[in-house]
C-alpha cells in the first residue's frame, strides 16, 4: 500500500462528467452501416488531489473517456453527454486550448512516440523561436532530471528506450506543463512489480501535489493500491463508484454485486469466479445490464435499467438500492 | 558488421544484374530473331531493287546468318564494349544511345523532379485535408489523370500551345537550319517545355495519391494522436510528425517508377518530335534495326535497375526504422 | 461529436447511403461500357461510308464528333475503336489473367517453385512495359496477335503478387493444414480450398487490369506497332490525327482520346467500387 500524504492544498472539483455516452457509425460487409455504442452512461467526478481509477476489462472502451476528455475521439465516434472542467462546459474548442496544458495524457505504451524523433524533440512539442526551444528544453531537462533520466535519454530515440525508461519519460511528459488534470491511460501492463510499483508512486505523487488524475486500468492491485475512489466499469456502465477503504474485508461495504463477485475473484480472496461475461458492445440488452449474471434480481431488474444513484459518498447503479430508498 | 552487410549486398546486386542482362538480352534477341518482318522489305518499301542489291542489302542486315553466331558473335562484342553500328543511323550503337540518353536524361530528370515535388505537395494537402472540397478535387484529378492515356494529352497541349497559341514550337529539339553552337540554352529549354509538362502532368497522380494514403495512415498513429492530446495541431503537426514519416517512402516510390518514365518518355518524345532515345526506340523498332534495338533493351533494363537499386538502398540503409528492426535483433 | 450520419446524408446522392450509391455507380458504368461495345459490334459490320463531299467537318449536330479527311463521321468510327479496344483488352486481360492465376498456385507449390516466379516476375517487370510490348510485337509481326501477346506478357505480374501473397496468407489458416494431413495434394488444396477465397480478390485485379491493357494497347498501336492502319483502333486514329494538327482539325485528336479516356475511367470507377464492395476497411474513406 503507497502511503497517502495529507493534502495541503483546499480541494477542488476538476473535472466532472455525466452522462456520457460514445457510439460509433461502423462499416460492416458490403458497406453496410452500424451504430456500435461502447460507453452508454458514464457518471464521475475527480477532485484536485484525488486519484480515481475507472476499473474496467481490457477493450471494454475505458480509453475512450480519457479521448472524449482530450478531445481526440475519431471522427466517426458520437459523443453526447457533459463535460466540465473546473465547471464550465467543455466543448471541442476548449478541449483543444487545454489538452497538453492543463489536462495531459500519460499513454499507454511507447508506441504512442513518434519513432523517428528524438525523445527530447518531440516531448517539448511545438516551439515558436530559438528562444522559446531553449526555455523548453531546460525545463524539460529539469523535469526529466527528477524522474532519474539522465541526459543522454534526450537524444535517444523511442526503440532505444528501456521499459522502465520509457514508463518514466512517459510520466515525466505529462508534467511538463504543470496540469492540474492528468489521466493515466492503462500505465500498467508489460511492466514488472518494480516499475509498477515506481510508476504508481509517481501517480500518487501527482495527486499529493494537488493533480487530479484519472486512473484508467483493468490492473485492480494496482488501483486499489493507489486511488481514492474507484468506479467500476461494466458494459459501457459505471455501475459502482466505491471508496477504496471499501475493498476490505469480504467486501460487505461494496454494494453492486458485481464489485462484490470482482472483489472476490482476486487471488488473494480465494479466487472465486464467476460465470458468464461483460455481454458485447452489440448485446446490450434492456433493463440491467448485469441482470443476467446477478444473484439477487427483483422483478424490475429485466426492464429497468438503473441510473446512478448516490448513497452517502459514493455510487451505486442497482435496482435494489433504487427500491430500498424508495421504500424510505 | 556494417561492412560484410554492404559487400553482401552489393555481390548480390550484382549478381542480379547481370543475370538480368543475360536473360533480357537472350530474349530479346530470340524475339527480334522470329520476327516475321522482312527487314530489308522494311527498309525498301514498295520499290523494285536487283537481286545483287537485295543480296548486298541482306548481308548488310545479316538476313542469312544463323541465329545462334548472330547472337554469340553480339554477345561477345558486347562485352567488350561494342555494340555494333546502327543500320539506320550508321554510327556506333554506343554513340548513338548515349547521345540521345543524356536528350531524354533531361526530360525525364526534370519530370521526374517536377512531378515529385508537386505530387508530394499535392498529397499532402490532401491528406491534411482529408474529407473537404480540396481533398476531392485533388483526389478527383488525380484520379481522372490516371486514366488518361499520355499521347492524347501530349496530343492536345501540342495542339493548344503550339497549334493555336502558337507559343511552342511544333517539333524538333533545335531550330531548323541553327547548327548545334547556334543554338542556346534558351531555345532548348524551350522545347523542352511542353514534353516536360506532359510527363510531369501525368506522374503527379501516382505519387499524390501515395503520400496522400501514407499520410492519412500517419496522422491516424498513435503517436500522433498523443501528439495531439499535447496541444500539437495543425501545419505544425503535420510539418513535425507527418512529413518526416512518409518523405522516405515517397521518395522510394518516385525511385521505383523509372520504368514508367521511360515508357512515358517513347511516347511524348515520338509527339513533341523530341529527338531522344525515346524517339530512337520507335525507329530502331519500326525499322528493324536489331542492333540498336538490343542496344536500348539493355540500356533501359540498366536503367530500371539502377532506379530499383537506389530505392532499395534507401530501403536498406537509409531507413532508420530498418535500423530500429535490427538494433531490436 | 462528429455529424457522421449527416454527412452521409448530403452530397450527390441525396438518401441514399454509401452501399447504394456504389451500387449505382457500378450499374451505370457498366452500361455504359456495354452500350459501346454492342453498338460496335453492330456499326462495324458494314465498311464506314465516305463522303468526300464532307471532309474534315467541325462538330455539329449532324456530326457529333466531326468528320475526317474522308469524310467519314468521327463518331461512329470512334465508337467502333472503343469497341475494338475492349474487345482487344478483353481478350489480353483474359490471357493475363489466366497466367497470373496458374503461376501464382505454381508459386505456392513449393519454394522452389516460389523462387522461380519471382524470378520470372522481376525478370518481366525489368524494361519498360512499352518497350517490352513493342518488341513482342515485332516478334510475331505486329498487328492484333503482337499486341495481344505483348499486353497479355506484361500485365500478369502485379495480378501474379496479389495471388501469390493471397495463397501465402490462407497456406497459415487451419483448414489448409487439416486438408493436408488428410493426404490432399498441394494442388488439390490449392484449386479447392484457396480459389473460393481469391475469386473476389482475382476479379477486382481483372477489372483493374482492363483500363491498363486497353491504354497500352492504344499507345503501342499509336506508335506504328499494334493493330495495322486498316483496322478503326483509336490508337491509329490519333496517329493519323497527327498530320492534321497542324491544319487545325482538333476534333480529330479530341474526342476519340477523349472517349477513350471516359472508357478507362469507367473501368476504374467499378474495379475501385467492388473493392469497395468487398473490403469494408477502406468504405471509411
Amino acid at each position: 500500500m503507497i502511503r497517502k500524504r495529507e493534502v495541503k492544498n483546499v480541494s477542488e472539483e476538476i473535472l466532472n462528467v455525466s452522462n456520457i455516452s460514445i457510439s460509433f457509425l461502423q462499416y460492416t460487409r458490403g458497406l453496410r452501416q452500424n451504430l456500435l455504442k461502447v460507453i452508454t452512461d458514464l457518471t464521475l467526478n475527480i477532485s484536485s488531489g484525488e486519484v480515481i481509477a475507472v476499473l474496467g476489462s481490457s477493450g471494454s472502451g475505458k480509453s475512450l473517456l480519457a479521448h472524449a476528455i482530450l478531445g481526440i475521439l475519431p471522427k466517426n465516434a458520437q459523443l453526447s453527454g457533459e463535460i466540465k472542467y473546473k465547471g464550465e462546459i467543455l466543448d471541442q474548442k476548449r478541449k483543444e486550448e487545454l489538452r497538453g496544458k492543463e489536462i495531459a495524457l500519460i499513454p499507454q505504451s511507447v508506441n504512442f512516440l513518434d519513432p523517428l524523433m528524438k525523445v527530447s524533440d518531440q516531448v517539448i512539442g511545438e516551439v515558436e523561436d530559438e528562444e522559446d526551444k531553449k526555455r523548453k528544453k531546460a525545463h524539460q531537462r529539469e523535469v526529466f532530471e527528477k524522474y532519474g533520466l539522465s541526459e543522454e535519454v534526450d537524444d535517444l530515440y523511442p526503440f532505444q528506450l528501456s521499459g522502465g525508461m520509457a514508463r518514466k519519460v512517459l510520466v515525466s511528459t505529462a508534467l511538463l506543463t504543470n496540469p492540474k488534470l492528468v489521466i493515466a491511460d492503462e500505465p500498467t501492463p508489460g511492466l514488472d512489480d518494480k516499475a509498477i510499483e515506481e510508476t504508481l508512486s509517481h501517480i500518487r505523487k501527482m495527486a499529493d501535489d494537488g493533480v487530479g488524475v484519472l486512473l484508467i486500468t483493468h490492473d485492480i492491485n494496482a488501483a486499489l493500491k493507489v486511488a481514492d475512489k474507484v468506479a467500476i466499469f461494466y458494459s459501457g456502465y459505471v455501475i459502482e463508484i466505491a471508496n477504496v477503504g471499501d475493498f476490505s474485508g469480504d467486501g460487505e461495504r461494496l454494494k453492486h454485486p458485481y464489485t462484490h463477485a470482482l472483489y472476490n475473484a482476486l487471488p488473494q480472496n480465494g479466487f472465486k469466479l464467476y460465470k458468464g461475461h461483460q455481454p458485447l458492445h452489440g448485446e446490450i440488452p434492456v433493463g440491467c445490464v448485469f441482470n443476467s449474471r446477478c444473484p439477487h434480481p427483483t422483478e424490475s431488474c429485466v426492464m429497468v435499467n438503473p441510473d446512478l444513484m448516490e448513497i452517502g459518498g459514493t455510487y451505486v447503479r442497482c435496482n435494489k438500492y433504487q427500491q430500498s430508498n424508495l421504500y424510505g | 558488421m556494417e561492412n560484410e552487410k554492404l559487400v553482401g549486398f552489393a555481390g548480390k546486386k550484382a549478381l542480379k544484374l547481370i543475370s538480368l542482362l543475360v536473360f533480357v538480352s537472350l530474349f530479346s534477341f530470340w524475339l527480334v530473331e522470329q520476327s516475321p518482318i522482312d527487314p530489308v522489305r522494311a527498309y525498301v518499301g514498295e520499290m523494285a531493287i536487283s537481286p545483287e542489291h537485295k543480296a548486298q542489302l541482306e548481308e548488310y542486315w545479316g538476313v542469312n546468318v544463323p541465329p545462334q553466331e548472330k547472337y554469340f558473335n553480339w554477345a561477345v562484342n558486347i562485352l567488350q564494349g561494342n555494340f555494333g553500328t546502327s543500320l539506320i543511323y550508321k554510327r556506333p550503337v554506343i554513340d548513338v544511345i548515349l547521345e540521345r540518353f543524356s536528350v531524354s536524361l533531361v526530360l525525364m530528370a526534370t519530370s521526374w523532379l517536377i512531378s515529385g515535388i508537386l505530387g508530394f505537395i499535392l498529397g499532402v494537402i490532401a491528406g491534411m485535408k482529408r474529407g473537404t472540397l480540396m481533398d476531392k478535387i485533388i483526389k478527383t484529378y488525380c484520379y481522372i489523370l490516371a486514366a488518361t492515356p499520355t499521347f492524347w494529352l501530349a496530343l492536345l497541349l501540342l495542339m493548344v500551345f503550339s497549334v493555336y497559341l502558337g507559343w511552342f514550337p511544333i517539333g524538333l529539339s533545335v531550330p531548323i537550319g541553327a547548327t548545334a553552337d547556334n543554338v542556346t540554352i534558351f531555345d532548348w529549354l524551350y522545347r523542352l517545355i511542353l514534353p516536360a509538362v506532359t510527363l510531369s502532368l501525368l506522374g503527379v497522380a501516382q505519387i499524390a495519391m501515395f503520400t496522400r494514403k501514407k499520410l492519412i495512415e500517419v496522422l491516424s498513429s498513435d503517436y500522433v494522436l498523443f501528439a495531439k492530446a499535447r496541444g500539437e495541431k495543425g501545419l505544425d503537426l503535420v510539418l513535425r510528425h507527418g512529413v518526416r514519416n512518409i518523405a522516405l517512402p515517397a521518395i522510394t516510390l518516385q525511385f521505383l517508377g523509372f520504368s514508367e518514365l521511360f515508357g512515358g518518355a517513347i511516347l511524348v518524345e515520338q509527339i513533341f518530335s523530341y529527338p531522344g532515345i525515346g524517339q530512337a526506340t520507335v525507329q530502331a523498332g519500326l525499322s528493324s534495326d536489331v542492333p540498336l534495338l538490343l542496344g536500348i533493351v539493355l540500356f533501359s533494363a540498366i536503367f530500371v535497375f539502377t532506379g530499383n537499386l537506389i530505392a532499395d538502398i534507401i530501403y536498406e540503409f537509409v531507413d532508420p526504422r530498418i535500423r530500429q528492426q535490427e538494433a531490436a535483433q | 461529436m462528429s455529424s457522421a450520419t449527416a454527412t452521409l446524408k448530403k452530397g450527390l446522392f441525396l438518401g441514399l447511403n454509401l452501399r447504394q450509391k456504389t451500387i449505382l455507380i457500378i450499374s451505370l458504368t457498366s452500361i455504359l461500357l456495354f452500350g459501346i461495345l454492342i453498338s460496335s459490334l453492330i456499326l462495324g459490320g458494314e465498311a464506314l461510308p465516305t463522303n468526300f463531299g464532307s471532309k474534315n467537318l467541325a462538330p455539329s449536330l449532324a456530326h457529333p464528333f466531326g468528320t475526317d479527311w474522308m469524310g467519314r463521321d468521327m463518331f461512329i468510327r470512334t465508337v467502333e475503336g472503343l469497341g475494338l479496344s475492349l474487345i482487344v483488352g478483353f481478350v489480353a486481360s483474359s490471357l493475363s489473367t489466366i497466367l497470373a492465376i496458374v503461376l501464382g498456385i505454381f508459386s505456392s507449390l513449393s519454394k522452389k517453385t516460389d523462387a522461380f516466379v519471382s524470378w520470372l516476375v522481376d525478370l518481366f517487370l525489368s524494361i519498360p512495359h512499352l518497350l517490352f510490348i513493342i518488341l513482342i510485337s515485332i516478334g510475331l509481326g505486329g498487328g492484333v496477335v503482337g499486341v495481344i501477346a505483348g499486353v497479355a506478357l506484361t500485365h500478369w505480374t502485379s495480378l501474379t503478387r496479389v495471388v501469390r501473397a493471397e495463397i501465402k496468407q490462407l497456406k497459415t489458416q487451419e483448414y489448409i493444414h487439416i486438408s493436408s494431413k488428410m493426404g490432399k495434394s498441394k494442388l488439390w488444396i490449392a484449386i479447392k480450398h484457396m480459389m473460393p477465397h481469391l475469386i473476389p480478390q482475382i476479379l477486382v485485379g481483372v477489372i483493374l487490369m482492363f483500363p491498363h491493357a486497353i491504354l497500352h494497347e492504344a499507345s503501342v498501336t499509336f506508335l506504328g506497332f499494334g493493330l495495322s492502319p486498316h483496322e478503326p483502333a483509336i490508337g491509329i486514329i490519333l496517329s493519323e490525327s497527327m498530320k492534321y494538327l497542324a491544319a487545325g482539325y482538333w476534333w480529330l485528336a479530341f474526342f476519340p482520346g477523349l472517349s477513350l479516356l471516359i472508357v478507362v475511367l469507367a473501368f476504374d470507377m467499378i474495379g475501385d467500387n467492388i473493392g469497395l464492395l468487398m473490403d469494408p476497411k477502406s468504405a471509411h474513406d
